[in-house]
């Protein structure tokens, strides 16, 4: 019993540790003038390798989330007669939920996992050491351009997600299972507030990214420099990242819906 | 603020450094003089890496001072510690070369981040220092398409590309074959005295050491057990400095790391 008290204090203190040192990495990458110009191929090969190459995931997970919302909405609303809303069900669940979440989590799955390994192997093999060394600031060199590129990125491919999400729809609610078309997209516009859903989703995308990016980033430079602990290292990010997403998302869903 | 040429580039005053409860350097000094190769010799695990690293401002001593061009380098605040770096230069065990880079612009790395020299110099820089190190023909491959040997020149190539003072080497002999093992050594003494740099070589190759350094400390036991050029070590009347030049496994240095007695352990397992 003494034991496992002792193990929670343990685990809590560790627990806070870490967020110590995972803004105090933040604030070494971020603080001080910014440098976009002169490290501007940096930003952007890194937006290329965690943002364009994340597109193909997220076009295909969208176009099947916004097919099976169709579906799985249809049979519901064709019971009351009310396949007309089948436009705002799958607008509002995308823009205001799965949008954010699910590319969020496969957002983590996809360029987490490799920027932790990325940077756990650059400790390992003494890199980010040597930069150092030259008088180069590893913060400001690596963790900086990848944490902007993670910011940048998420939110703009949750709403790529989105778009191909309401597309999927049609697909297999128009195209398919005959609703009127013309009725998906009005009765989408007359629902879908711009400030209240749209807005909305785009502030949780934006905080999931940073959280996202963070815990990457972090696990990667606190990683223990073999090769064991950069596995485990990998396998933290995709863990602890999904969760956080699932729980900032609650809080900011009772947040902006709850009231 | 002007410094005497005549006083070390580096100078270790009573260096006190710990790793948790251990020990590590107790009390250690050591001078290091301008324009020359300084070995520092001493059995595995004994701390040169981590000396090396505390010369360089990546740990703090527990206590002592760390004088580079009479600059107290674990006082020096961010800034001033970073322009202190930017004249010395480490060569890593591993050599750590950026893995995305190619050859060239990992040799073009550091002269790209701290210059703003345009890029038809940079070129004519960075082939000059392949060239010194006989890998101008090997520029476009890629880190993973080198040899051990080979990428610890390239490291070395992009080590000196900015004309260091101080250039810091991490066991560069270990795992080479007996040609690249010369031609390191080689590099090492001609780099040293073409550029006028000052050398600080680590390693626990005795025979190569005693052939390039120009002053030799061995260190052991948490402290400078005996140093000198290799001649007067030869002489050395240290049963310890004998020992380890000579390579015997068994004499006043120990080989084990310290643990409890060997025998009573064995009895706790078969218990
Ligand atoms: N990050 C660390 N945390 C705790 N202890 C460490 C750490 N790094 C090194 N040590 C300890 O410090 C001692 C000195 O390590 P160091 O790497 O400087 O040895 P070395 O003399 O360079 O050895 P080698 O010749 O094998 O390279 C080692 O015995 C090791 O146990
Ligand atoms: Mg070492």
């Amino acid at each position: 019993m003494l034991k496992q008290i002792q193990q929670l204090g343990a685990n809590t203190l560790g627990t806070l540790q870490g967020l110590g040192r995972a803004t105090l990495m933040l604030f070494g990458a971020l603080w001080g003038r910014p440098r976009p110009l002169k490290n501007w191929h940096l930003y952007m090969k890194q937006i290329y390798v965690v943002g364009v190459l994340s597109l193909l995931i997220i076009l295909v997970s969208g176009l099947f989330i916004g097919m099976v919302l169709a579906l799985q909405g249809y049979t519901v609303l064709a019971k009351f007669g009310a396949e007309q809303m089948l436009g705002p069900l799958v607008a509002l669940s995308l823009l205001r939920e799965l949008g954010p979440v699910v590319t969020a989590l496969l957002f983590a799955g996809r360029a987490g996992s490799a920027l932790t390994a990325e940077i756990g192997l650059m400790k390992a093999t003494e890199q980010l050491s040597s930069m150092e060394m030259m008088a180069v600031d590893p913060l400001r060199r690596v963790i900086a351009p990848r944490f902007w590129a993670g910011v940048i990125s998420m939110p703009l491919l949750a709403l790529i997600f989105n778009a191909v999400g309401i597309l999927g729809g049609h697909l297999v609610g128009v195209d398919w299972l005959g609703v009127d078309g013309g009725g998906y997209w009005s009765a989408m516009q007359a629902n879908v507030d711009f400030q209240q859903d749209v807005v909305n989703g785009v502030i949780k995308s934006i905080v999931f990214a940073f959280v996202v990016t963070v815990i990457a980033l972090h696990k990667g430079f606190d990683a223990v420099p073999t090769s064991e602990g950069i596995s485990q290292a990998t396998t933290q990010t995709v863990v602890t990242a999904s969760l956080a997403v699932l729980g900032f998302d609650f809080v900011l869903t009772a947040v902006m819906f709850g009231g | 603020m002007e410094f005497g040429l005549d006083k070390p580039l580096v100078d270790i005053q009573n260096l006190t450094f710990r790793r948790g409860e251990r020990v590590i350097y107790d009390d250690m000094s050591m001078q290091f003089q301008r324009g020359k190769v300084t070995a520092i010799m001493g059995p595995s695990g004994i701390g040169k890496t981590t000396l090396l690293r505390l010369i360089g401002g990546q740990l703090k001593p527990d206590s002592g001072k760390i004088l580079f061009e009479g600059a107290d380098i674990p006082s020096l605040n961010r800034q001033e510690l970073y322009q202190a770096r930017k004249k010395m230069s480490m060569l890593f065990q591993s050599g750590a070369l950026f893995t995305e880079m190619s050859v060239f612009d990992n040799v073009a790395f550091p002269i790209r981040e701290h210059t703003r020299l345009p890029e038809a110099i940079i070129r004519t820089m960075v082939l000059m220092k392949l060239e010194a190190v006989g890998l101008r023909g090997a520029r476009d491959l890629m880190p993973a398409e080198l040899s051990g040997g080979m990428a610890r020149r390239a490291a070395l190539a992009r080590a000196i590309a900015l004309d260091p003072q101080l250039i810091m080497y991490d066991e560069p002999f270990a795992g080479q074959d007996p040609i690249s093992m010369g031609v390191i050594v080689r590099l090492i003494r001609s780099l040293n005295d073409a550029l006028g740099l000052t050398s600080i070589v680590v390693s626990h190759d005795v025979a190569e050491v005693m052939s390039i350094a120009d002053y030799v400390y061995v260190v052991a036991e948490r402290r400078v057990i005996g140093h000198g050029t290799p001649e007067q070590l030869r002489q050395h009347e240290s049963p310890l400095v004998q020992q380890f030049l000579q390579g015997q496994a068994d004499g006043p240095v120990p080989f084990h790391f310290k643990a409890a007695d060997y025998a009573t352990e064995l009895m706790e397992l078969s218990r």
